[in-house]
């Protein structure tokens, strides 16, 4: 197959188009392209820690059977959230003979699945396949000047065994980023919770642990939070507005890690919002 | 149709001999069975007789339309009278189709597991799981094309663990497909014309007066789709 069997999620189908888009275009330009599984669903959104709860697998070993039937034996992510739970998902069928053979048996107009699709996040492959080399040989935007706050949150790096690199102190998304010319600063928060789906619920919360994530970055002397979550992204965003007069806040742009590859790649225009901040820091600081 | 051959069932867990080779709902007919409701075009095509079976020794249930699906051998048969499933109610020209409106209108799209049970009660194979995956991304043009033949039974609601109401979700998302995607065809602006303009009134008035017989009389000499007669 020319190209890697990627699954989008709901998300990047209608709230985050532009985390979809930057990453099509950065991976196009890189010679790897992207390939959307045919007949995906969502990935269930959340793993289900109970034991017992196979029912909320089924929908990523479904996906996991599509990969299957498209030939692959890996399945990219972009959404953090979409990848925790389809690698979760991936990992407990594959040790779980028990679980496999009732899923397969309540799925009985689906082809049995035997195990073994890997789950990777498009981090991996930029980091590990295309590696910092060639992403930097592919710069012709170099982000120079403009100062980077890379955020985890919690399912890139939560549990340890499907974090995507160090869960205490990871580099991944500074690795790729860092090729690009830009500054990777040193924060803090880069894996505390933005609050994720309290927001529904008890926004408050969400804001508060929002505003930390955003404070330390800011402190950090980052123009810009990269994020690899549509969830984090929103809350971040929210916080942004919310507390813009605070601490150099409202300031901050927060921005897909892979909006900022899209721009350094010179994708034409530049991915939307990100134009005036590239303005600002790059051409003035960094020079063309 | 009768050829001698008689064949048995069980309509609500009673044995019944029945002629072979005829429909689910001809056959509770024949035993005696009355439809004011859970009956419709009798044809195939209204929805009206979705209706769920268990053949002896099987350990799945069946979907059918009672008025398309033969009497088998052993079959266990009941006639469902309605679906319980409030439809949202809406103003498609207030909407933006570019929001995913269809899970605001219907948030309960978002508690599908992807179990597919809805996909396994449609009578007319319709990939209805697909079609809420479409849904919950507000892809409408694919919630459009997948669920086209639905015929609004309802059984996929009936079944779904997570209390969709599949079918009023696609109907939703093909009214707001038609009228943001789809070109307004000219015959229709024509007759939207003719119907405001009162064209058809004097018509209808005197329908509306006529007595039953005088009803009947006009029923037998309608003319079906008059556009083929012509062009005949």
């Amino acid at each position: 197959m020319n190209g890697i069997p990627y699954f989008p999620g709901c998300s990047l189908k209608d709230s985050a188009r532009g985390f979809e888009s930057s990453a099509l275009f950065v991976m196009e330009t890189l010679g790897l392209p992207l390939v959307e599984l045919e007949r995906w669903n969502c990935c269930g959104t959340v793993y289900s820690l109970t034991e017992d709860d196979l029912m909320h697998h089924l929908a990523s070993v479904r996906n996991l059977i599509r990969t299957r039937e498209a030939g692959g034996d890996e399945l990219v992510a972009l959404c953090s959230m979409c990848y925790n739970t389809l690698a979760r998902v991936a990992a407990r069928v594959d040790a779980d003979a028990e679980a496999r053979e009732k899923i397969n048996a309540f799925m009985d107009e689906e082809p049995d699945y035997e195990g073994g699709v890997q789950i990777v996040h498009l981090l991996h492959v930029l980091r590990d396949r295309i590696g910092p080399d060639a992403i930097a040989e592919a710069t012709t935007r170099p982000l120079d000047g403009l100062s980077v706050a890379t955020y985890y949150g919690c399912t890139l790096v939560r549990p340890k065994s499907v974090s995507v690199d160090d869960s205490e102190n990871p580099t991944a998304m500074g690795d790729v980023l860092d090729a690009t010319g830009a500054t990777i600063v040193d924060f803090p928060f880069a894996t505390e919770c933005c609050g994720t789906y309290q927001v529904v619920d008890r926004p408050d919360l969400s804001l508060e642990r929002s505003y930390r994530v955003l404070h330390s970055a800011a402190r950090a002397g980052a123009h810009v939070v990269a994020t690899a979550c549509p969830l984090c992204q929103h809350n971040l965003e929210q916080a942004r507005d919310r507390f813009a007069e605070s601490d150099g806040i409202g300031a901050l742009t927060v921005a897909y890690f892979t909006e900022l590859l899209a721009a350094a790649l010179g994708a034409d225009p530049p991915p939307e919002g990100l134009g005036p901040m590239l303005e600002i820091h790059v051409t003035a600081e960094g020079g063309a | 149709m009768d050829d001698g051959k008689r064949t048995q069932i069980y309509i609500m867990g009673k044995a019944y001999d029945v002629p072979v080779g005829i429909t689910i709902m001809d056959a509770m007919e024949y035993a005696g069975y009355r439809f004011t409701r859970g009956a419709g075009c009798r044809s195939g095509f209204c929805g009206a007789c979705g209706t769920v079976y268990r053949k002896e020794g099987e350990y799945r249930l069946e979907f059918a339309l009672a008025c398309q699906e033969m009497v088998e051998e052993g079959m266990h048969l009941t006639q469902l009278p309605f679906t319980p499933a409030p439809r949202a109610s809406y103003a498609l020209d207030e909407l933006d189709p570019s929001e995913n409106v269809l899970l605001q209108f219907y948030p309960e799209i978002a508690r599908c597991v992807s179990c597919n049970t809805c996909t396994k009660a449609c009578p007319q194979d319709i990939e209805v799981m697909d079609y809420i995956q479409a849904a919950l991304r507000g892809d409408l043009e694919r919630v459009t094309e997948l669920s086209f033949d639905c015929i609004q039974c309802g059984l996929c609601a009936m079944r779904c663990p997570a209390d969709i109401k599949h079918y009023h979700v696609a109907q939703m998302a093909r009214r707001l497909h038609g009228v943001s995607a789809s070109p307004e065809p000219e015959h229709l602006s024509v007759r939207m014309a003719e119907l405001s303009d009162g064209t058809y009134d004097a018509e209808l008035d005197e329908l509306v007066a006529m007595d039953v017989d005088g009803l009947k009389a006009r029923y037998a000499q309608r003319r079906i789709e008059p556009a083929s007669e012509e062009g005949s």
